[in-house]
């Protein structure tokens, strides 16, 4: 043959594995408002810029008939690209090929560029779209698992690992997005369990749908296993190229500089955002936009443990991680769930280098039986591990209370933090004024000819000598108090000086968090 | 993206109370469902999952104590042993032999 012949007999053998499972499968696909694989890689990457590997691999099992089966491209697309410039390793598993089941060829395909990127120290990306294990691989498919979250694991906190929920994922394959830094999940299209709704029919009694057993919101919402919900799958691309431009490339690397911008400060005024009446609350994220670079904020786990707010900004072109309490929901306390969704986000920022901005504005920890019992004391201790752990720039700016504990645990001077900023507003305090004056001054109050009258008295008094910045200032626990309109001048000063800080942490392979 | 999901307004402002301070707030759903604590009675002994009675060992006005067999709760595919956690004499026995029952159904109260 000549070479002509030959490259044709290429592109035949090509077109032949882009069909994927063939048109009727692509057009059940459609009809589950799903995008193909292949539609979706070329939706996210870059025009022109994927280019694919192991197009030809086969599977080699014999079992079941299956040496009669020819399954192109083992149900998996794997492959390189870019997103907005940024080179990423990108597999999507094919729904329309033996309904994306994973054999061990298929979980090969994935390990390889699984290995690629952390050879390359470039991003994973990876689409779940599968049924899950191919029974008729036994064994071999729990193997292909099984070396898939290994190198997750190995690449965690050295690469960033994206997951994309974009269909079942279901039983062990499930292990994978929670072992990756960010899951993104699509209202209606998503669906991630253990244990699917047949099971729990069969061996439990208890009726519920895929929907409401692990739907987008409810690992949105409830869970807290997803970190972004989209309503379509073009929306849920959009929100992965948007975070492609906060995060680095690895570990060794900074987030790429952006042009510097200021916040848009006629839309987010400090000084009207919060409310004269300490217990009158206020969003939080509007003092965030007030402080962030063109007010730009990109939340993560919005929908869960609305309590705390995470997310990414920009402080002159850096990228910033914001934690902050949030007065909207719970009066901000901090609880098992908000633990957890920041002790996370804080070590994420620590292992890629991206500084830590601090609001707070917290009565305490939420009291409550549940609570206790939920083990509010090992998820509450997550947040004062992760920040003492952190070695990134840490800026604290207390806003209103920060009392007792929750004082501690938002990055406090104790903590480490570099530099630690208050407003005249704060409230720096071992508890609140009622409480306090309740234990202080109680012999008083009960002795009293009126006690109600002096107990407000008591509660004033307190107020007055202890519900402000200043006594904690007078220790040094406090470097500076700041009028509320400079926040940004004096956050933005603190992110510039500190681009080269270098803190060493003790020799040990890794401490002991309270999982 | 600002504008669609910060829905943190669609909940009512009310006063929350953290020690002795109140603050006005919202209450997301799932604390508002959250369910009272309620102490639980060691005379009432339930199922603590769904599945079938295999056989039953006790009758009323039978004593027993924290060693004893009540039944046996077959579920997920393990046949369990139901005991008491405390000694006492047999009130009411609910379980019947092949009863399919649910998670929390009250096998046994005790007087």
């Amino acid at each position: 043959m000549s070479i002509k012949q030959k490259t044709l007999d290429l592109k035949k053998r090509m077109q032949q594995v882009l069909q994927g499972g063939g048109q009727k499968a692509i057009e059940k696909q459609v009809a589950m408002g799903k995008m193909t694989a292949r539609d979706r890689i070329i939706s996210l990457l870059d025009p022109n810029s994927f280019h694919e590997n192991d197009l030809f691999v086969e599977h080699a099992a014999k079992d079941f008939d299956m040496d009669k089966k020819y399954l192109p491209g083992d149900g998996v697309i794997t492959g390189t690209g870019t997103i907005s410039g940024f080179p990423v390793c990108i597999f999507a598993q094919d729904f329309t090929v033996a309904g994306g089941s994973l054999g061990l060829m298929h979980a090969r395909k994935i390990t390889k560029i699984m290995d690629m990127a952390i050879n390359l120290k470039i991003p994973l990306i990876g689409i779940n779209d599968s049924g899950g294990a191919r029974i008729q691989e036994g064994v071999n498919s729990l193997a292909g698992y099984g070396e898939i979250f290994y190198r997750n694991t190995q690449a965690s906190g050295v690469i960033p690992q994206i997951s994309v929920i974009l269909g079942p994922c279901a039983g062990g394959a499930v292990y994978s997005p929670a072992l990756t830094d960010f899951v993104f999940v699509v209202d209606k299209i998503s669906k991630m369990f253990i244990t699917g709704p047949e099971v729990i029919k069969s061996v439990l009694g208890e009726e519920i749908s895929m929907e409401e057993l692990g739907g987008a919101r409810v690992h949105s919402e409830i869970t807290g296993n997803a970190h972004f919900f989209a309503e379509s799958e073009t929306e849920c691309f959009d929100q992965i190229k948007k975070l492609m431009t906060y995060i680095p490339w690895n570990n060794s690397k900074k987030a790429d500089p952006f042009p510097r911008k200021a916040p848009k400060t006629k839309e987010y005024k400090i000084s009207e955002i919060i409310p004269t009446d300490p217990r009158e609350p206020y969003d939080v994220r509007k003092v965030i936009r007030a402080i962030s670079d063109d007010s730009d904020f990109f939340e993560i786990q919005e929908l869960f443990a609305a309590n705390v707010v995470i997310g990414f900004g920009r402080i002159n072109g850096q990228t910033a991680g914001f934690v902050a309490n949030q007065p909207m929901v719970l009066a901000g306390v901090l609880d098992v769930d908000s633990s957890d969704k920041a002790a996370r986000f804080i070590r994420y920022c620590n292992a890629f280098n991206i500084p830590l901005v601090t609001l707070v504005d917290l009565p305490g920890y939420l009291p409550g039986v549940d609570q206790e019992h939920a083990g509010v004391i090992r998820h509450g201790a997550k947040i004062l591990y992760s920040y003492s752990e952190a070695t990134v720039p840490k800026v604290t700016v207390i806003l209103r209370k920060a009392y007792g504990g929750g004082y501690i645990a938002m990055c406090s001077r104790h903590l480490g933090a570099d530099f630690v900023f208050a407003w005249p507003t704060a409230e720096i305090a071992v508890m609140g004024p009622e409480g306090a004056a309740n234990i202080i001054f109680r012999t008083e109050i009960m002795s009293a000819e009126n006690p109600d009258k002096v107990r407000s008295e008591k509660v004033e008094e307190y107020k007055q000598k202890f519900a402000n910045p200043y006594v904690a200032a007078a220790h040094g626990y406090i470097d500076a108090v700041i009028e509320p309109d400079e926040t940004r001048k004096f956050v933005a000063h603190a992110i510039n000086i500190s681009s080269q800080k270098s803190e060493k942490s003790p020799e040990r392979k890794h401490g002991i968090p309270p999982f | 993206m600002e504008n669609k999901k910060e829905n943190t307004g669609q909940l009512p402002l009310v006063d929350f109370k953290v020690g002795e301070d109140l603050y006005k707030t919202t209450i997301p759903r799932k604390q508002q469902n959250r369910k009272a604590y309620q102490p639980a009675n060691p005379k009432i002994i339930t199922s603590f999952m769904p599945g079938t009675i295999q056989e039953v060992f006790v009758a009323e006005g039978d004593k027993v104590d924290p060693t004893t067999r009540l039944c046996i709760l077959e579920a997920m595919k393990m046949k369990n042993i139901i005991f008491s956690s405390i000694s006492g004499v047999v009130k009411k026995v609910n379980a019947k032999q092949g009863q399919l029952v649910p998670k929390g159904f009250v096998l046994v109260e005790l007087a």
